[in-house]
């Protein structure tokens, strides 16, 4: 096996809150303990609800935020120990592309001005040529280097934002649910050119999403986040999922085909509070499966080979 | 059975804009209606006139009907229309967070619909409140009815705004976009029960939705709207299992399904035209794979196609 391009260890990531006159402080574990590594050229899904810790894990992987502790590891780099300067300098290769186009894409910058920003960033000289070829390879005419954001739709600010990300020529680039505020019909517009794009330029892709069905069209291996743990590594896209919560997730989404209705068993109960987890499986209020044990004790990600699930009880 | 809700050949204006295009749909009692499309298509714009609320955005019907329980709404007073929202027409919002007033505790803002329509006392109302917060299985109902809005879940506070659009004992309900802004397992729940509402209590639910995987979930009858005008309309099954339409078929054909290939999930190119920038002849067709000369000079007319209708010069034959 190759070596991983991103390695992460026992990453974890804490958020304190409140703390005022008459409040007491509280905090939650967002990210707990994550532990995963990206082979040069995968596409890793990460698939979770609201709150799963999605987001905040994908910021740690670029050290856009600080972990409260682990490590993640570059082509064999540090990340979490490098200066700032080391640190921009290895951010030459890699990059991200943001849920929002609307606001990811400043409203008073040219469409030139936002793809030079990179350039400008890392002090390297911005060639004409480079802009007009990044237009092209997101499918825009160069003709709208001169645009604003507001004169685009939402597909065309998401490819924007794509060109952005690609304007150094990255390695690795983390998609924090590029298609979220998008019609379906340009989702898959904007995931064709992802995949488009990856093969031409050799990428690996870390892509954060909530709809299971997407991450298993698109993606490699994916990984299931609850509440801020990882509860299964699915080693293929098309794996049957061991977790209850991933078998709950996929059975959630309704394929577009009225002959493949089927009696909707809805989860029950509500996801606890991130501030007050229970003391054993985070999952356990909601399980079908679950006995007095997951109560008790929280399960470790372990198991199968190169397919770890987080369950006392998996399928 | 005669229809409840019955929109025939309504064109709509916000002030010299034209935006809808005589669309025709109707929902009878018991039965769940989906209305489709991409964003900018109309759908909650066919939703306000529907529910006679366009005057609140600046628009107005300019042909066309739009008749509930046989009444037209145009022959009514605005005092008659409001009668008839709330108490006969409930409307879940698409954004259960911008639906709620943050200031009222949540059972009082579900009182509110019963003692105004019905003539409940405050007793009575809660009691109602409590009943109807407890179909829809929100836990410990009497304490969730004394919480402030931000201190529920969304899926929580959209079950709230349902509870609303049910406490005028309505006979339609009109739903738009009602968990767009929901996780997918929330998602599941709210639409089982939608659908449960129109089997054990009969009402009618026109559902605006622009996923066609919860269309084939739960409703009876599709209508596809493109640009302000219906693309095609009909039954479930026979347009899922052949689509006249190159839209339809294409907005079925975006949606990422276990055991796909990689690589056959096809976008719909281009984007949904703005209404200053309507092209001439059939709208579809700058996006359209079939499109001939003839598309993009003539509007193709609603035409009968099985047990469906559709509006398209090349319409996909029916299947079997």
């Amino acid at each position: 096996m190759t070596d991983p391009l991103i390695r992460l260890d026992g990453l974890s990531r804490r958020f304190d809150t409140g703390g005022g006159l008459l409040k007491a402080p509280r905090s939650m574990m967002a990210v707990r303990d994550v532990s995963l590594s990206i082979a040069p050229g995968e596409v890793l899904g990460v698939v979770g609800e609201s709150g799963c810790g999605k987001s905040t894990l994908a910021r740690l992987v670029l050290r856009l935020i600080e972990p409260t502790s682990g490590r993640v590891t570059f082509d064999g780099t540090d990340l979490t120990a490098l200066r700032p300067g080391a640190l921009r300098t290895a951010r030459r290769r890699m990059a991200m592309v943001f849920q929002d186009p609307y606001s990811s894409l400043d409203p008073r910058y040219t469409l030139a001005e936002v793809l030079a920003e990179p350039f400008v960033v890392q002090r390297r000289p911005v060639a004409q040529d480079a802009l007009t070829e990044m237009l092209d390879a997101v499918g825009l005419p160069s003709a709208m280097l001169g645009s604003h954001p507001h004169q685009l739709s939402g597909g065309q600010r998401q490819r924007v934002g794509i060109a952005r990300a690609l304007a150094l020529r990255p390695d690795f680039v983390v998609l924090d649910e590029p298609t979220a505020s998008l019609d379906v019909s340009i989702q898959a517009q904007i995931i064709d050119l992802l995949s488009d794009l990856r093969s031409r330029m050799g990428l690996t892709y870390l892509f954060i999403s909530h709809d299971l069905g997407l991450v298993r069209y698109f993606c490699d291996r994916v990984v299931v986040m609850y509440l801020g743990a990882v509860v299964e590594v699915l080693p293929r896209a098309d794996a049957a999922p061991r977790h209850p919560y991933t078998r709950a997730l996929i059975d959630s989404g309704f394929a577009p085909d009225p002959s493949l209705r089927r009696q909707i068993a809805p989860l029950s109960g509500e996801i606890p509070s991130p501030f007050n987890l229970p003391p054993g499986c985070t999952f356990a209020g909601r399980c079908p499966r679950a006995t007095d044990l997951c109560r008790r004790q929280r399960p470790p990600l372990e198991g199968e080979g190169d397919h770890p699930v987080a369950c006392f009880h998996p399928y | 059975m005669t229809a409840l809700l019955e929109v025939s050949g309504v064109s709509v204006a916000i002030g010299a804009l034209p935006l809808l295009d005589g669309i025709s749909l109707s929902v009878r009692r018991g039965q769940i209606l989906g209305l489709v499309g991409e964003s900018g298509s109309g759908k909650s714009l066919t939703a306000m006139a529907a529910m006679g609320l366009l005057p609140l955005i600046g628009g107005r019907v300019t042909a066309g009907a739009v008749r509930f329980d046989g009444q037209d709404l145009a022959g009514m007073t605005e005092g008659q229309r409001r009668a008839l929202r709330g108490r006969r027409i409930g409307f879940v919002t698409q954004n259960p967070m911008t639906a709620l007033d943050p200031v009222q505790r949540v059972g009082d803002q579900v009182d509110v619909v019963s003692r105004l329509h019905l003539g409940l006392s405050k007793s009575a109302a809660r009691a109602r409140t409590i009943d109807l917060m407890a179909q829809l299985r929100i836990p410990e109902a009497g304490a969730v009815a004394e919480a402030w809005p931000h201190q529920l879940s969304g899926g929580m506070k959209q079950r709230i705004v349902i509870a609303m659009a049910l406490a005028g004992d309505p006979d339609l309900i009109i739903a738009d976009e009602p968990t767009t802004a929901l996780d997918v397992t929330v998602q599941a729940q709210i639409i089982q029960i939608l659908g449960s509402l129109v089997r054990d209590r009969g009402v009618a639910l026109l559902l605006i939705t622009h996923d066609m995987g919860v269309v084939a979930q739960i409703c009876d009858r599709v209508a596809v709207l493109y640009a302000g005008r219906l693309a095609e309309e009909g039954p479930v099954g026979p347009i899922f299992a052949a689509p006249a339409h190159p839209y339809t078929a294409a907005l079925i054909g975006c949606i990422p399904q276990d055991g796909m290939a990689k690589g056959s999930l096809h976008g719909i190119p281009g984007a949904v035209p703005s209404a200053r920038a309507f092209p001439p002849g059939c709208r579809f067709h700058p996006r359209c794979a079939r499109a001939t000369p003839e598309c993009t000079r003539d509007v193709p007319p609603l035409l009968p196609r099985g047990v469906g209708s559709a509006a398209c010069f090349h319409m996909t034959p029916e299947a079997g």
